[in-house]
C-alpha cells in the first residue's frame, strides 16, 4: 500500500465513531438488499421447481399459461402431433395438478401431484427410500422429502392416505432439487392414476415433455408447435416466462424492488451522511495538505481510497450476516425461501459502489473547492 | 549561499468584481536572503497573508514576479508547482492544521509521504525531526495530547522535515502564551534557522520582533517600511 493509502486508512479508522457509523450504514444496506433480493431469488427459483426438478428440454404447453402450476390442459392428439415432428426423440406427457388427501389422523392437506408416464417416468424424482418401480404398484405415490415433506406427517413406506375417496399407499420416499413454492408437499404418482384419482377437466395433458434429438432440432419443434397453436419452451425460456410472470405480474417484483431502493437509499443516506461529515471534519487539513504539496488527485485518491474501503468492507460484512441469518431461518424454519444467488451478490455490489460514487464524489467535490490560500486566511 | 533567496517584484492582487474590488497588494517588491529570518507585519487586512500567499507559491499574484533562486515560480505548471512547494517550502500555519487521528510522527511524515518515499524511512527521518524540536519521546501521541506549545513544535518538524530552504511561518505564536511564544521563536531562530535556509514570518506579535533580521511593514497593502531588527543591529 502506497504512503497516501495507509494515511487515508488511518484517517478514517481511527476516527472510530464515524468508521462505525459508515460501516452501519453500508452494512445495513448491503444486509437489506441481498435479503430482499435473495428472498425474491428463493421465490422465482420454488415458483419453477416442477420444470426445474422434471428436467425436460422442451415443454409443451397452451399459450396462455403463466405458471407451471397452473397448467391448461392440452388434447390428447397434440401429443401425437409433437411425436411426429421430425426432430423429436421422444415427448412425453405429464400430469400436474393439485388435490386435497385426507391424512391419518383426519386432517385434510393440500398437495402437488405429479403424474409421470407411465411407460417411461420421465422425470423421476431420486429415491431415497423404497424402489421407483413400486410406483406401479396400487394406489402407489411417492413422498417428496422437501422442506414441507413433514406436512404429511413425515410418512415412510407404508404409510396411507386418502385421495377423494381412493386410498393412497406411501411406496417411496425420494428427494427432488428444489422445493415447491406453495408451501404444500409433493407426490408422485403415474399419469394414468393422476387421471383417475384426480378430477379432471376433458383434456388431460397438463404438459409435453419432449426431448429433442440433438439441440439445433429445437428451433424446428418450436415452429411446429407454433404452427399447431400451441407453445414449445426450452426449460430455460419457461423457468423465464414465470419469472416474468412472478416479477410483472404480481406485484412481488414491485415490491421486492422497492424495498431494495429503499434499502439503498438509507444505506445512501446514512453513508453519505456520515461520510460527508467526516471529509466537512477534515477539510482544513486536506487544505493544508494541498498548501503542503499534495496534488489534487492524490487527495482524491485518498478520498476514493476510503470510500471504497468502507464500501468493500460493509459489502463483506453485510453479505456475511445475510448468509447467517438465511443458515439460521433455514434451521428453524424449512420453508424459507430465500437463496443468495451471483444475481443478488453483484446487484448489491453495484448499489454499494453506486452508494461509494455518491458519497465520495460529494467528498471529492469539496476537497477540490478548497483552496490552501482559504487555510492560510483561516 | 549567494544572491537572494527570493526576489518579489511589484506584485499586485485584486480580489473581488466592480464596485467591490479590492486592490489587496499593491506593487509590493523586496528581496528575502538565505540565512535571514524575515518578519512581514502590519495591522489586520493589510495584505500580509496574501502577499504570504504569493511568494509561497499558493495565490497567484494578477501582475509581478516572484523568483525564487532565478526561477518565477509563477511560470509554473500547478503539478510543478505543487512540487516546487513539497520540495523547497516548508510551512508552519497558524491553526497548525495537525491530523488529530494520526500519531505525531505520521503527521512529520505527511511531506515524505507525499513525496513518495518508503513509509517505514518517512516514519524515522520524521523521528529524527522530533527529536530536533524535542520531542523525541512524544512520536506515538496524537497531536490532540499535545500542549499548544508541543502542537506546534509538531508542525515546525513537519515543516522542516524534507529539508526545505524555505520556511513560511503563519502567525507562530498567535495560539501560545507569550513565554511560550518567545521560546518557540528563540528555538526555530537557534536550531532551525540556517545558512541555507530562509524563513518568512507573518505576525501580529511585537514581543518577537527581537528575533528578526529584518522587518517588512505592510499597511493597506502596500510596503510601507523596511527596518533591521535589533538583534540584526547587534
Amino acid at each position: 500500500m502506497s504512503g497516501i493509502l495507509k494515511i487515508a486508512y488511518r484517517l478514517l479508522v481511527n476516527d472510530r465513531a464515524k468508521f462505525a457509523a459508515l460501516l452501519v450504514g453500508i452494512t445495513f444496506a448491503v444486509f437489506l438488499m441481498i435479503e430482499m433480493t435473495s428472498l425474491f431469488a428463493g421465490i422465482l427459483s420454488r415458483s419453477s421447481s416442477t420444470v426445474i426438478n422434471v428436467g425436460a428440454s422442451v415443454w409443451v404447453m397452451d399459450p396462455a399459461v403463466q405458471t407451471v402450476a397452473n397448467a391448461i390442459p392440452l388434447p390428447d392428439y397434440v401429443l401425437d402431433e409433437v411425436r411426429s415432428i421430425p426432430g423429436v426423440k421422444y415427448a412425453v406427457p405429464i400430469y400436474s395438478g393439485s388435490a386435497l388427501l385426507k391424512l391419518r389422523d383426519g386432517a385434510y392437506q393440500a398437495a402437488n401431484v405429479i403424474g409421470l408416464d407411465d411407460t417411461s417416468l420421465f422425470g423421476r424424482p431420486i429415491m431415497t427410500e423404497g424402489n421407483i418401480q413400486d410406483i406401479y404398484a396400487d394406489n402407489a405415490f411417492i413422498a417428496i422429502d422437501d422442506s414441507e415433506f413433514y406436512k404429511l406427517e413425515n410418512p415412510h413406506i407404508g404409510a396411507e392416505f386418502e385421495l377423494n375417496d381412493h386410498r393412497g399407499v406411501i411406496v417411496g420416499v425420494a428427494h427432488v432439487a428444489s422445493s415447491a413454492l406453495f408451501g404444500v408437499p409433493t407426490l408422485y404418482t403415474t399419469y394414468s392414476r393422476a387421471l383417475q384419482y384426480i378430477p379432471n377437466t376433458r383434456f388431460t395433458v397438463s404438459y409435453i415433455l419432449v426431448e429433442p434429438k440433438t439441440p439445433a432440432d429445437v428451433a424446428l419443434i418450436q415452429s411446429r408447435v407454433t404452427a399447431a397453436g400451441y407453445l414449445a419452451l426450452t426449460r430455460e425460456e419457461f423457468i423465464a416466462k414465470i419469472s416474468r410472470f412472478y416479477m410483472f405480474q404480481t406485484g412481488i417484483g414491485t415490491n421486492m424492488m422497492l424495498m431494495t431502493l429503499i434499502s439503498f437509499i438509507v444505506g445512501l443516506s446514512i453513508s453519505g451522511q456520515t461520510f460527508y461529515t467526516f471529509i466537512l471534519e477534515n477539510i482544513d487539513k486536506f487544505g493544508a495538505l494541498k498548501a503542503i504539496g499534495a496534488k489534487s488527485r492524490g487527495l482524491v485518491t485518498m478520498i476514493l481510497f476510503q470510500a471504497l474501503f468502507v464500501a468493500l468492507t460493509g459489502y463483506g460484512i453485510g453479505v456475511g450476516l445475510c448468509a447467517v441469518l438465511i443458515w439460521i431461518a433455514r434451521l428453524h424454519l424449512p420453508d424459507y425461501a430465500a437463496m443468495i444467488t451471483f444475481w443478488n451478490l453483484g446487484l448489491a455490489f453495484l448499489m454499494v459502489m453506486l452508494i461509494a460514487a455518491i458519497s465520495s464524489y460529494v467528498g471529492v467535490r469539496k476537497v477540490l473547492r478548497i483552496e490552501p490560500f482559504d487555510i492560510f486566511r483561516g | 549561499m549567494e544572491g537572494p533567496a527570493i526576489q518579489v517584484s511589484g506584485i499586485n492582487k485584486w480580489f473581488g468584481e466592480g464596485a467591490a474590488r479590492t486592490h489587496a497588494v499593491k506593487d509590493v517588491s523586496f528581496d528575502a536572503r538565505f540565512g535571514e529570518m524575515l518578519y512581514v507585519v502590519g495591522p489586520s487586512g493589510s495584505g500580509k497573508t496574501t502577499m504570504l500567499s504569493m511568494i509561497s507559491g499558493i495565490l497567484r499574484p494578477d501582475s509581478g514576479s516572484v523568483r525564487i533562486e532565478d526561477a518565477d515560480i509563477w511560470n509554473l505548471s500547478s503539478d510543478a508547482l505543487a512540487d516546487f512547494r513539497l520540495h523547497r517550502i516548508g510551512f508552519v500555519f497558524q491553526d497548525y492544521h495537525l491530523f488529530p487521528r494520526l500519531t505525531t510522527a505520521e503527521n512529520v511524515a505527511i511531506p515524505l509521504i507525499l513525496q513518495n518515499q518508503d513509509w517505514d524511512q518517512a516514519l524515522e527521518e520524521a523521528a529524527r525531526n522530533l527529536e530536533v524540536v524535542g520531542l523525541g519521546n512524544r512520536v506515538q501521541l496524537a497531536p490532540v495530547k499535545l500542549s499548544g506549545g508541543e502542537q506546534q513544535r509538531v508542525a515546525i518538524a513537519r515543516a522542516i522535515v524534507s529539508r526545505p530552504d524555505i520556511l513560511i511561518f503563519d502567525e507562530p505564536t498567535a495560539s501560545l502564551d507569550g513565554d511560550t511564544g518567545r521560546n518557540i521563536v528563540r528555538f526555530v531562530r537557534e536550531h532551525i534557522l540556517t545558512d541555507h535556509r530562509c524563513i518568512i514570518t507573518v505576525t501580529h506579535d511585537s514581543r518577537i520582533y527581537e528575533f528578526a533580521d529584518r522587518i517588512l511593514r505592510m499597511e493597506d497593502g502596500r510596503l510601507s517600511g523596511i527596518e533591521r531588527s535589533q538583534l540584526d543591529a547587534q
